[in-house]
């Protein structure tokens, strides 16, 4: 038997479930009890496309340096599913532990010598406290989130506000609540006390920072960033965009005096529909977005290569998930890079945003709407699903009160008035940007025809190559003034020089700095660059010339930023090597580490040969 | 097509409506349909309605998806913003414009293909959707720009003009648009003005999902025996219910009905329609005798036209949404953005 794990503030637990049981807001309570306790964590909800009956894991990482990321591995396993029992079990590192419910006496092949086993009959406490079958099993996770709590020396009191918060204008359910919380809560001091060496202690390495998921961020971004039209079709993961912007909407958007809305939430018939939708009121001056994933990209090409042409603004949040197809609907991936760079037949490009995390999935949201009218194009905001639908704790969401929508160019009707040129798609300024009228701005002057087949620069319908060409080189232009409007990428230097840099983007973000302090440690130094957006700066292109070879990390399988870098930069492909994940889980920071000093130690050999 | 474009000139005796507007303030650019297209007649009916109902052109927004029809946007009101969208897409286009200003006026132009093949979707659920807008379709059976080939309204047994039979079942979309909640259906004839031109006045007079199909013969590819969208076949076959009159309230009225003839409808701004029975019991108020009515006729092998149901107190999406009454896209920062305080206050809850 290996030493049993000792560890104070620096675990992973993992909850095994079967969807539908009520478990998700137990465990997410757990997990916000050890975030009062002022211990950061990070949670990953593992989850399958089911509604009921299906495994589903619940990852609490305990972290004192707040680490963000995966850790891989489990310390404890709450073990609350037959079906996927032996794979639990076999997933506890050694020295772990195991807690599982004693009811029924289980045969000793079923267990592991090198794990420590906490039992508690939960099913006969809750059979013997609670007659209806429903009770008892909702109650089974509150009475197991008590013994934990007991376990790991969480204040009781904590648990107890908790609870109180969620139920507290339901009376009954209260009070049941906390029945269940003290039971579970008694029975783990009085039979499980010493058990169990994993614990959390009180900590202000929490500090000021908020728990949120990325899709409930991305939406409070487009309450701040002034969206007033969302149009949406159903589909995991991005659903819940939807949802959180109809909630904050709610809040935030409802007129105080005559309970009207100053905001439109159309549920499209189809993701074409809502694009369209979309595009209709960008073109009409409204700020509209919808929330889709990979497959609602898919569908909706045509109508962004339009938008792209037209030069009309939208904002699309893809909350990407494994594909190709309908592949692993609920795991996380970043494989919808070149589907949304080159969305559309024809030569196109588009603007994409890569947030790291809620905090800055708030601020892209927001800044997205801006971008998309001063640019008059599509921006495409790349969530990845670890991002978009698991909690994150991160540094609080800010505003600046002074801070004014950028409306981009609106031709006025005073404007117009006076006789300013007006031509849809001449560049007046050199910027590439053509000015553009609303529908409705003057009784004669600066109305248009949109269309999407070729015109001239006021938008009088032409086939002459030239003219189309002319076109086609000012939209050319155009992206390049993108360059200067998208976030900048992040440059960290390493505390030594550096041969080797990484590139790396979006949730690969948190493990990222935790193996980048293994890898100091074991000697190996290497600058990194965070990309924030495509079209790439300059400085993108000046990172990877600097180096010997530099590392892109993605969560894909075909190094999809790679072909970017390499097609965009003009980068000779063996400066690129890429470090790739992309079994639906997030990327861990050992799986980096590993993959990074593997590939290091490979040089070096050859170095010395 | 002619190539002779109208000189900007306006001759001082052309009649002017209550704003000051001619005719040619009315006009578009010049037709590229083919001569005698049945399209350009319905462009004609649009200008003429826009005239008569004292619009000011800036003030409506007219959009259309691909084919023939959609390209006559472009020929009427020049002066209106217009959208040329993606094939079959028009109708959540038109959503989306609406949504984001409540006060302008819409036109949606389309096709058979356009709004019964590739469109269908989109059709209908922005019509059950409750879109305050206009719906044309310019319906004439075939696929004029592709040259010839049979779209989903083409009846079944009708012949192209490369001698091939259809054999599937056609869409009818006045039975679609009844089906699924319009407030307003109405079906015309492009060979027949006096008909349309009050339709279209009512149709863009109405709150919530208004649609006229109106049959409109391909010159180049539908106008020969055998094709049951021609313009001799449409004559023989039309039955129009009812002839709609729409009322300037400042003129008085002069035409004197046989009682029982007529029926007058207050339309949501306060103007009025006079509907002149020509089938006595026809109710156009009645969906379901509607519906029945229509695939009675149908069956008969007659084409029926003329305003074929009306809600007068329709709603429309933005009374379903429940949204402001000023446009969306007009709100401000301080409308729209809740600020830093409420921003903690966020912060605070996600503790």
């Amino acid at each position: 038997m290996p030493k049993a794990i000792r560890s104070v503030n620096d675990f992973v637990i993992k909850f095994a479930n079967v969807n539908g049981s009520g478990s998700a807001s137990a465990n997410e309570m757990f997990a916000r009890a050890v975030m009062r306790m002022g211990v950061p964590i990070a949670t990953r909800n593992i989850f399958p496309s089911n509604i009921q009956g299906l495994p589903t894991w619940f990852e609490v990482r305990v972290s004192e340096k707040g680490w963000p990321g995966r850790r891989g591995g489990c310390d404890l396993m709450v073990a609350m599913n037959p079906q996927t029992w032996d794979k639990d079990i076999a997933s506890i590192d050694p020295g772990g532990y195991l807690f599982y419910d004693s009811s029924k006496p289980m045969p000793e092949s079923k267990f592991r010598s090198d794990v420590n086993v906490v039992g508690m009959p939960l099913t006969e406490i809750c059979n013997r406290t609670y007659k209806d079958p429903r009770q008892r099993q909702l109650f089974k996770n509150i009475i197991y989130v008590g013994a934990l709590s007991a376990l790991f020396d969480i204040e009781r009191a904590t648990v107890e506000k908790l609870v109180r918060e969620q139920y507290g204008s339901k009376q009954q359910l209260l009070e049941s609540n906390i029945k269940a919380l003290n039971l579970g809560y008694a029975y783990a001091k009085e039979h499980l006390a010493g058990l169990c060496n994993l614990k959390v202690a009180k900590s202000g390495a929490v500090g000021n920072r908020i728990l949120i998921a990325g899709n409930d961020a991305a939406a409070l971004g487009c309450v701040y960033g002034g969206a007033t039209v969302a149009a949406w079709y159903p589909i995991t993961p991005s659903t819940s965009v939807a949802e959180a912007f109809a909630k904050w909407c709610r809040k935030f958007r409802v007129d105080p005096e005559t309970k009207r809305h100053r905001f439109a939430i159309v549920q499209a018939e189809d993701e074409i529909s809502a694009i369209g939708v979309v595009i209709g009121a960008g073109w009409n001056g409204a700020r509209a977005f919808t929330a889709t994933s990979g497959p609602g990209i898919s569908l909706m090409q045509e109508f962004l290569g339009l938008a792209y042409f037209a030069e009309i603004p939208a904002v699309i949040f893809d909350v990407q998930r494994g594909g190709p197809s309908t592949g692993m609907p609920t795991r996380t991936q970043q494989a919808d890079i070149l589907l949304c760079a080159y969305a559309s037949h024809g030569d196109t490009k588009h603007v994409l945003l890569f947030p790291e995390d809620p905090r800055e999935l708030f601020e892209m949201a927001a800044l997205s709407f801006d971008l998309a009218e001063r640019l008059q194009t599509p921006i495409f905001v790349m969530e990845d699903l670890d991002i978009g639908m698991n909690d994150w704790l991160c540094e609080p969401f800010q505003w600046d009160d002074s801070r004014v929508y950028d409306r981009g160019k609106l031709m006025t009707a005073a404007e117009l008035e006076a006789g300013k040129t007006f031509g849809r798609y001449l560049d007046v300024d050199g910027d590439a940007i053509p000015y553009r009228t609303l529908p409705g701005t003057h009784p004669s002057k600066g109305a248009y025809f949109t269309r999407g087949t070729s015109r001239d620069r006021f938008a009088k319908y032409s086939e002459d190559g030239a003219v189309y060409v002319d076109n086609m080189q000012r939209l050319l232009r155009k992206f390049e003034t993108a360059k200067s409007l998208v976030p900048a990428p992040v440059l960290r230097r390493a505390r030594e020089p550096a041969r080797y840099g990484v590139i790396y983007f979006g949730s690969t973000s948190a493990p990222m700095a935790e193996a980048l302090v293994s890898l100091e440690q074991a000697g190996l130094h290497l600058d990194t660059l965070r990309i924030r957006a495509f079209p790439f700066r300059d400085e993108v292109a000046d990172f990877i010339t600097a180096y010997d070879q530099v590392f892109v990390v993605e969560q894909n399988r075909d190094a999809q930023l790679r072909s970017l870098l390499v097609n965009e930069c003009a980068i000779d492909p063996a400066r690129l090597i890429s470090v790739l994940h992309y079994d639906g889980t997030p990327v861990t920071a050992r799986f980096i580490t590993a993959a990074i000093s593997e590939r290091l130690q490979i040089r070096a050999k050859e170095a010395a040969e | 097509m002619t190539y002779l474009p109208k000189p900007k000139f306006h001759h001082p005796a052309l009649p002017k409506n209550a704003l000051g507007f001619t005719h040619r303030d009315y006009e578009g650019s010049i037709s590229t349909l083919c001569a005698g297209c049945g399209h350009d007649s319905i462009s004609a009916a649009v200008i003429q309605a826009c005239f008569e109902l004292n619009l000011q052109p800036h003030r409506l927004a007219k959009l259309s998806g691909i084919g023939c029809s959609s390209k006559t946007p472009d020929y009427f009101l020049g002066q209106s913003h217009g959208f040329n969208s993606v094939h079959g897409r028009m109708p959540s286009v038109l959503t989306g414009a609406n949504l984001a200003n409540r006060e302008l006026i819409y036109l949606g132009v389309s096709g058979d293909g356009d709004s019964a093949s590739i469109g269908l979707g989109q059709f209908m659920h922005c019509v059950r959707r409750g879109v305050n807008m206009l719906y044309i379709t310019e319906n004439n059976g075939v696929y004029g720009l592709t040259k010839g080939q049979f779209s989903a309204t083409a009846d079944r047994g009708s012949r192209s003009k490369a001698g091939g039979i259809n054999n599937d079942s056609p869409l009818d979309l006045v039975g679609l648009a009844l089906l699924i909640g319009a407030t307003f259906v109405a079906r015309s004839f492009s060979g027949d003005k006096t008909q349309l031109v009050p339709l279209i006045m009512a149709g863009l007079s109405h709150n919530g999902p208004a649609f006229i199909d109106v049959i409109s013969p391909c010159v180049a590819f539908n106008n020969h025996p055998g094709s049951t969208k021609s313009f001799e076949y449409v004559r023989e076959h039309n039955e129009a219910v009812n002839r709609l009159d729409f009322m300037d309230p400042r003129q008085p009225i002069t035409v004197d009905y046989e009682p029982g003839t007529t029926a007058e409808v207050t339309l949501h701004d306060g103007s009025k329609l006079r509907l002149a029975k020509l089938h006595a019991d026809y109710d156009p108020h009645d969906r379901i005798a509607a519906m029945t009515y229509m695939q009675q006729r149908a069956s008969a092998g007659e084409l029926v036209t003329g305003l074929i149901y009306m809600e007068p107190e329709a709603r429309d999406m933005h009374a379903t949404l429940n949204t402001v009454d000023v446009p969306l896209n007009g709100l401000s920062e301080k409308q729209l953005c809740p600020g830093s305080a409420a921003l903690e206050k966020v912060n605070a809850s996600l503790r």
